[in-house]
């Protein structure tokens, strides 16, 4: 592992990129990592496709400038490939996980990807409908991501996420255990 | 009658952050030296109404035990509002030339 | 450092973490991106009894800031925060806060101004008040934000001048990093009770605030006010220390990196600091004595103690993130040209001008100012100023 990984979240507005962005910064501070997450600010509009970043690190972070050359790539809405590059940037050894049903080995050969960057998929959507009960991506595409890239401890994770949601939902037990499974979940079904 | 002069303080005495302390400053402040005409009361018509008392925009109207006895000159600017909303048939205040007035003063 | 002291927040979160913490008496603000948050935040603290603050919504910046001057002489510890348009709307009003003396504190998310319109960061607008009369401190990240917040609060009610701490819009604002905060105890012993010697609602001791100053009155109270600027010098420093001692983060008027024994050094302030220092570690690993100066305080301008950190250099360069409108060099470099002549240090001096309308500025772009230095110390010739990440 690098000394700092460098990650590109991509969706639609509305859809939790920047959250997700936040969320892992907030999980990887809990795991006593130097962090910062930011999303990039363009028109915005419900739908439009838009990007957040996170630099995670085991040192203090003193650079400010835009993310160019991620080491990870997570795509929440598979419908963005047809008119987001994606892999823009993406170093050699690169990682990029994509929310869709189809296999890495497809997504591979719609994007054209032939050199050494690393490919996973994980059905995120229906993995978040099931335990969530809604399309939300973001929390099961962290799971994934920290299965493949195996940068916090997963159950120490696992565990200050639970504890975050539990001073924010209370009241609805059910939300922290559907988002917790989530995570779980995505961390066991994704595909390489 | 005029202001007094005062010293002017230089910028190390003088209160920081525009600002005058202490309240009432404006008594030491003497505006009737703006006056171009003078209001003069006549006792025989006065009623004490106090209609000018009401109407004077710089309380100059001295009052003494609930009859008008005449005006602050130090602060009467000479507006004439005394005269003009004076209900008395002929009126009881009239205005003069200052210039006049000072002139009959020093005879 | 206890653990529950280490927050994952962004820029305008640190700041209006650090406005809960002090607990002012009244915040009057207007939203405008991209320091909406900071208010917006504040005003849910208030909403849930957090603080004691009375907030004042208003229908605009110039009356965010008119009703801060009224709270701040009625003798109440008031802040306010805004952005580009907003600040420039307030111009009026803080030449009246700064000439009545009053400590107000002002959160400004560097933003540029218009037009054309944007709302990515640059100077533009701190530059634009920068003689206003108000102490002007920049912050390179969040942590710095939330540093110099508390600093500030007691900075204006010692030097009795106003404040305005200002963090990069979006780059810190919206960005969220690491960052460690006082207890709250801590800051409410550090920034004390404000206790005016003068104000309105002292009904023993009646004043008039604002009186009017012909030509026999305004020069005084005016050489008062540059004065207290100067004065406001060791509070400044002395606040740095003891906040120092308090949160083992001390603060001067500039922060050197590895400057000492540099044969060349950018001037940088902001976010763009910190990439900077990337830079120069990246060089120093391959045995090039770069090094950094990041003033932090911009007004009063320190230029005795920046001419002294720069004296050793045999080239500089000045990165300006707003131009000066002058066809000439940006703000910050003509100020350091100034200082350097008064200290007769006459050296290579080059001015960048970049990022203006939120324009990223990336670590090849700063290797090659520093490539630039390095030549020039050579005796190659280079251009005075150079536009730098735009298209020709």
């Amino acid at each position: 592992m690098k000394e700092m990984t460098e990650i590109r979240w991509h969706g639609r507005g509305g859809q939790g990129a920047k959250t997700a962005a936040l969320l892992l910064a907030d999980a990887a501070l809990g795991s006593g990592k130097y962090v910062q997450a930011f999303p990039e600010y363009g028109p915005e509009r419900m739908g439009a496709p838009v990007a957040s970043f996170d630099r995670i690190s085991s040192k203090p972070i003193l650079l400010h400038s835009a993310v160019t050359n991620p080491d990870v790539v997570l795509v929440l809405d598979p419908t963005l490939i047809e008119s987001v590059d994606i892999t823009e940037g993406v170093l050699d050894d690169g990682i990029v996980i994509i929310n869709t049903e189809k296999s890495p080995a497809d997504i591979r050969k719609e994007l054209n990807i032939t050199g050494k960057i690393k490919v996973y998929t994980v059905d995120a959507s229906k993995i978040s409908k099931e335990t969530i009960g809604r399309d939300i991506p973001n929390t099961p595409l962290l799971g994934a991501l920290l299965k493949v890239t195996g940068m916090l401890d997963f159950k120490e994770t696992i565990e200050d996420t639970r504890k975050k949601l539990e001073k924010k939902f209370k009241s609805k037990p059910e939300v922290i255990d559907g988002n917790i499974k989530a995570i779980e979940r995505a961390y066991n079904e994704v595909k390489s | 009658m005029a202001t007094k002069k005062i010293e002017k303080p230089g910028w190390k005495t003088l209160p920081e952050g525009d600002l005058i302390i202490g309240g009432g400053t404006a008594k030491d402040f003497h505006t009737g030296g703006w006056r171009s005409m003078r209001p003069i009361h006549i006792p025989e018509k006065c009623v004490s109404c106090m209609t000018c008392w009401a109407y004077c925009p710089d309380s100059a109207v001295l009052v003494k035990d609930g009859k008008v006895v005449g005006f602050n000159l130090d602060f009467c600017k000479g507006c004439g509002i005394c005269a003009y909303e004076c209900p008395v048939k002929g009126k009881a205040i009239k205005m003069v030339s200052e210039k006049e007035a000072k002139a009959q003063e020093k005879k | 450092m206890a653990k529950s002291n280490i927050l994952a927040r962004t820029g305008n979160e640190a700041m209006a973490e650090a406005m809960r913490q002090i607990n002012p008496d009244v915040v009057a603000a207007y939203p405008i991106t991209p320091a909406t948050e900071i208010v917006q935040i504040f005003a849910s603290y208030v909403a849930d009894g957090l603080v004691d603050t009375e907030f004042v919504p208003v229908e605009s910046e110039h009356s965010a800031m008119s009703a801060c001057i009224g709270s701040a002489a009625a003798g109440g510890r008031t802040m306010t925060g805004t952005s580009s348009q907003g600040l420039a709307l307030m111009a009026e009003m803080l030449y009246i806060a700064a000439g009545l003396r009053l400590p107000i504190v002002l959160a400004d998310v560097n933003r540029a101004l218009s037009s054309p319109i944007n709302i990515h960061c640059d100077h533009s607008d701190t530059m634009m008040v920068k003689e206003a009369g108000w102490i002007q401190i920049f912050s390179e990240n969040a942590q710095e934000a939330y540093d110099n917040m508390v600093q500030a609060v007691k900075i204006a009610e010692k030097a009795r001048i106003p404040v305005v701490v200002t963090t990069d819009g979006f780059i810190i604002s919206h960005g969220m990093e690491r960052i460690e905060i006082l207890d709250d105890k801590d800051v409410k012993d550090f920034v004390g009770q404000y206790k005016p010697e003068n104000y309105l609602l002292n009904l023993d001791k009646p004043i008039t605030v604002g009186a009017l100053d012909f030509t026999d009155y305004y020069f005084e109270h005016k050489r008062q006010q540059i004065e207290a600027i100067k004065d406001s010098m060791p509070v400044i420093l002395d606040v740095g220390k003891e906040f120092g001692n308090k949160s083992g983060r001390s603060y001067g008027f500039f922060e050197k990196y590895k400057l000492d024994d540099a044969d060349c050094a950018i001037v940088v302030m902001g976010s763009t600091a910190g990439t900077t220092k990337v830079v120069v570690d990246n060089l120093r690993a391959k045995g090039l004595k770069v090094g950094l100066l990041k003033p932090r305080v911009f007004r009063p301008f320190p230029k005795a103690e920046l001419a002294d950190a720069l004296k050793n250099l045999k080239a500089i360069a000045v990165m300006d993130r707003s131009d000066s409108g002058n066809a000439q060099e940006g703000p910050l470099c003509l100020e350091i040209k100034a200082a350097l002549y008064d200290a007769n240090l006459s050296k290579a001096l080059l001015n960048y001008i970049y990022g203006l309308g939120g324009r990223d500025i990336k670590i090849e772009e700063i290797e090659k100012i520093y490539t630039d230095l390095g030549e020039a110390i050579k005796g190659s010739k280079k251009p005075k100023i150079t536009y730098i990440g735009v298209r020709e």
